[in-house]
């Protein structure tokens, strides 16, 4: 029973020591307390950005507090958690006027994709999580964001832009936009380099795609294609080893 | 008390007894020496046994024994201290003691560190080592010491947010990889940091480096009286950005008082410029009663390709050549503004704006289409009584203080010397001679990124004023000051890529001087010198026909319908037309073939044929290119509908087999199109010579 004892008294020093925000200085405010409670958690937008590895994303993270009728709940209390050094500014708060909370993001400093946990609670102190997903890009990546936006995105993206109208509507055979994992996940390495050297006839596609082996160096195409991936939705991952049967 | 000094007593006995024990005699002492001996050789291996990096290489060894890829892993690990040393470099990096798995690119699933492999970059990782890109300690061999910031070790770990500065050490050149170290240094010169600060860059081609030079171009001060108002003057120093948004005069906090005494010593040293600013407005113009007719000759003479201007809906549109125009009538007098428009380069020889060349009429729409253009909420506050001499005075003292002459030129102030610290050295600076602000980390970037944000904090003397900057655009400046470092000032000279060479090219005789007077390297590039807003024109004679150059000088139509800045209408006379055209077609050729060589009458009907299905059908070009208005749909390229008018044969034919060669800045890919297939497609673009009758317009 006393060791027990000692032992929470234990636990109560150590935790608040180990609280500590991701700069290292001690914490001094305490959680704000939710003024209200809601049954729902949505994004409304600041998922899926891509930015260079430990920058600040361009665009904060928003998320809505709704109650169970779908209106938007003020005062809600929303937590962010996120792993290794993705930092969230402020890392919890109450919701707005709108049942809205905006967060900004700073990536960490390794390529990949960023899960981030938003949390509430309902009436009955059930958890509502939300998870976000954002996309760091490394040195081959962010050289393929470069070249994308210079040789691809005119046709590839169907946005446009006030500087940049996109081609997309004008082709016969609509390219496949990059983020589209649902396809471009199913071909390998190798087929999307060799369409983008190539072009698209040379693998049974549309003429309309043109080559650019004689435009972009097989480094330039790597990092295309690295860029082409770290874009996907859903999310693409690398086939791992085959291993031998045996 | 008696019982202590008997426990003390006792104590004392068993001692001497131990002491007996142990070294009674020779024998005795010499046996237990010997041991204590061993004990404490032993502590020097078994002090090795515990250290950081042998449990971090047997948890890697632990992490891979049951990966598929065990065996290739395990033989390809080395164990023990291990280092890249590059004396040449200056690099002792044992990062790699640790980070064991660097060169595993199968390991790419891990993403626990250490032993992550390394993300591919264009250098091996024995050229360089590892400090030289991401700092730190390479020596040390304990996980603190390496990568946080010691006493003994001012250098921490690099945030990865700022790595592309590493790149700078060596790079001049702006690689496509590095678009935040190049931006960063495009904003040192565009926000006019280096008016200030002297910045040398290691260009490789002078030994000592080239100072960088700002390219903001901040407008003479000498006769300011005549552009604009006090109250104006006033408003603008308060606030430039209540002004324009996007303007990069800096925010210098100034009380009322000392904005008041600013803009009244501007006012009392500007002269009069003499004859160029009558001062007769514009008594109503023709056509003024047509609200539309100046917004349409704005729209037509494409001001927007360099000036900005927030529409209906508060978007600001256009470009950042030249200053934002959405309040522009609240600012300039309109005697000034119509000298302006009708000469600038009687009021600023150094200006980028071309002379267009207006009639009065045009000058008449377009300067009262740019003075309905107000803001009365700007000036509406500010209400200045006549200046003292007290208050002159103090102006000019403030200016001089200010450095306000850094940037502007002053009547009576001269150009201060190293105004603001050096910042050639700035991403070596030594700690231990900054002060921080409270609560900056101690670490370089913090500094700088907290110095660039908020200067006020560190002090209100402080003389660096506040910019207006985004988060990225204050990250991009951070890379690009930490890239100027000691050891980018020191490393050898074959690793070194030099930036590109600025050309002071001028095109020779009156033609030169009209293109002076156009500005046409304003946007244009020819022989290295000029802007990258419109195509370069270093072969334009070899590219185009005569008779089509001639018309598209005196009236430029729309080429490309998906651009936004496109090129203005000068109104030139027919002599200057014929003057440009003749200069361009004799001077602007290429040496890489004879424009002459491909004549039309070579071309069969079939081999224009066989280019229409090429066309269409193996290099689809309708994708981009619209030959058939009714049919072809692609803008990216420019319109073909005409080109046979154009173009020259021999200029269309080798730039489909190469146009990275003619245009090296392109966006037409190069498809090794062979001369047989070229040939025909050729034939086929030479034959689009009439303008089909237009579609409804464009989409």
């Amino acid at each position: 029973m006393r060791g027990r004892w000692l032992s929470f008294a234990a636990l109560a020093l150590v935790l608040p020591a180990c609280h500590r925000t991701p700069d290292g200085k001690l914490d001094g405010k305490a959680t704000a307390q939710p003024k209200a409670f809601g049954a729902g958690l949505v994004e409304m937008g600041g998922g899926l950005q891509a930015a260079s590895v430990g920058t600040v994303l361009d665009q904060p993270l928003v998320v809505q507090v709704n109650d169970a009728q779908g209106s938007p709940v003020k005062g809600a209390l929303v937590t962010f958690r996120a792993a290794g050094e993705t930092i969230l500014t402020p890392s919890s708060g109450l919701t707005g006027d709108d049942g809205q909370l905006s967060v900004t993001c700073q990536l960490g400093s390794s390529a990949g994709r960023y899960q981030i946990l938003a949390a509430t609670t309902d009436k009955s102190g059930k958890s509502v999580t939300l998870r976000l997903e954002e996309i760091a890009l490394g040195y081959q990546q962010n050289l393929g964001r470069q070249l994308s936006d210079r040789y691809c995105s005119r046709c590839h993206d169907p946005e446009s832009s006030a500087e940049r109208v996109s081609n997309y509507d004008n082709l016969t055979v609509k390219p496949h936009t990059f983020t589209d994992g649902a396809f471009l996940n199913s071909v390998s390495d190798t087929d999307l380099a060799a369409i983008t050297t190539y072009g698209g006839a040379a693998r049974s596609k549309s003429a309309e795609m043109p080559s650019y082996g004689g435009t972009l160096s097989k480094t330039d195409i790597e990092a295309l294609v690295a860029y082409i991936r770290a874009v996907a939705s859903p999310p693409y991952r690398a086939r791992g080893l085959i291993y031998a049967s045996e | 008390m008696g019982l202590a000094v008997e426990r003390v007593r006792e104590m004392g006995r068993k001692l001497a007894a131990l002491y007996r024990f142990l070294f009674g005699d020779s024998v005795r002492a010499f046996g237990s020496l010997s041991l204590i001996l061993l004990v404490l050789l032993a502590v020097v291996p078994a002090k090795d046994y515990f250290r950081e990096w042998i449990r971090i290489q047997s948890q890697y060894l632990k992490l891979i024994r049951n990966r598929g890829d065990a065996a290739t892993l395990q033989r390809r690990f080395q164990g023990g201290l291990q280092q890249v040393w590059l004396p040449r470099l200056g690099v002792v990096d044992r990062c790699t003691t640790c980070h064991v798995a660097l060169r595993e690119a199968s390991m790419a699933d891990v993403s626990l560190q250490p032993f992550r492999p390394h993300p591919v970059i264009p250098h091996s990782l024995d050229q360089f080592g590892c400090v030289f890109c991401h700092r730190g300690q390479g020596a040390a061999t304990t996980v603190e010491e390496a990568h946080s910031s010691t006493k003994a070790w001012e250098q921490p770990l690099l945030p990865a947010r700022y790595l592309e500065s590493s790149c700078g050490q060596c790079h001049q050149d702006a690689p496509p990889g590095t678009p935040q170290l190049n931006r960063g240094r495009k904003l040192l010169a565009s926000y006019g940091c280096v008016n200030c600060h002297t910045l040398l860059t290691s260009s490789g081609l002078s030994p000592g480096g080239a100072r960088m030079k700002a390219t903001d171009d901040p407008p003479e001060l000498t006769h300011i009286a005549q552009k604009t108002t006090r109250e104006w003057i006033f408003a603008w120093l308060k606030n430039p950005q209540a002004y324009a948004g996007s303007a990069t005069m800096p925010n210098f906090e100034l009380s009322d008082a000392d904005a008041r005494d600013i803009s009244a010593f501007l006012i009392d040293q500007s002269t009069p410029l003499g004859p160029a600013v009558e001062a007769k407005p514009p008594s109503s113009p023709p056509g003024a009663d047509d609200p539309q007719a100046g917004a349409t000759l704005y729209g037509e003479s494409f001001c927007a390709s360099c000036h900005a201007a927030q529409n209906a809906a508060g978007i600001l549109t256009g470009g950042d050549v030249g200053p934002e125009l959405t309040r522009v009538g609240s600012k300039v007098r309109p005697e000034w503004l119509l000298a302006w428009l009708r000469d600038p380069h009687q009021l600023d020889p150094n200006t980028a704006m071309p002379h267009y060349r207006f009639n009065d009429k045009q000058l008449g729409l377009l300067a009262s289409f740019l003075e309905s253009k107000t803001d009365s909420d700007f000036t509406a506050n500010v209400h200045l009584e006549a200046a003292t001499k007290e208050q002159i005075e103090h102006g000019r003292t403030l200016v001089n203080e200010r450095g306000c002459a850094s940037c502007h030129q002053i009547n009576g102030i001269k150009r201060p010397d190293n105004f603001a610290p050096e910042l050639t050295a700035v991403g070596s600076r030594p700690l231990a001679k900054i002060v921080f602000a409270p609560g900056v980390p101690y670490d370089l970037s913090s500094y700088l990124e907290a110095k660039i944000r908020e200067p006020h904090s560190f002090g209100t003397a402080m003389k660096m004023p506040k910019f207006t900057l985004a988060t990225s655009q204050v990250e991009a400046l951070v890379t690009a000051l930490l890239a100027q470092t000691d050891r980018g000032a020191t490393v050898p000279a074959d690793l070194r890529v030099a930036g590109h060479p600025e050309s002071d090219y001028q095109p020779a005789g009156s033609a030169g001087k009209l293109m002076d007077d156009l500005r046409c390297f304003s946007c244009h590039s020819i022989n290295g010198r000029g802007g990258d807003m419109a195509p370069d024109l270093t072969s334009e004679g070899s590219s185009v026909q005569r008779s089509w150059l001639l018309d598209f000088l005196k009236n430029p139509n729309t080429l490309r319908p998906a651009l936004i800045r496109r090129m203005p209408r000068f109104n030139l006379t027919d002599a200057e037309a014929a003057a440009l055209t003749d200069y361009i077609m004799t001077v602007y050729q290429t040496p890489a073939f004879d424009s002459a060589s491909l004549p039309a009458s070579s071309f069969t009907a079939e081999d224009r044929e066989h280019g229409r299905q090429l066309f269409y059908s193996k290099y689809a070009c309708q994708s981009c290119h619209i030959v058939d208005p009714n049919n072809d749909k692609g803008y990216i390229g420019p319109t073909l509908t005409v080109v046979g008018v154009r173009r020259t044969a021999a200029w269309i034919f080798h730039y489909l087999k190469d146009p990275q060669a003619l245009r090296p800045a392109t966006l037409e890919p190069n498809q090794h199109i062979s001369g047989e297939d070229a040939r025909a497609l050729t034939a086929f673009l030479m034959a689009q010579t009439k303008a089909p009758p237009q579609q409804g317009g464009k989409k």
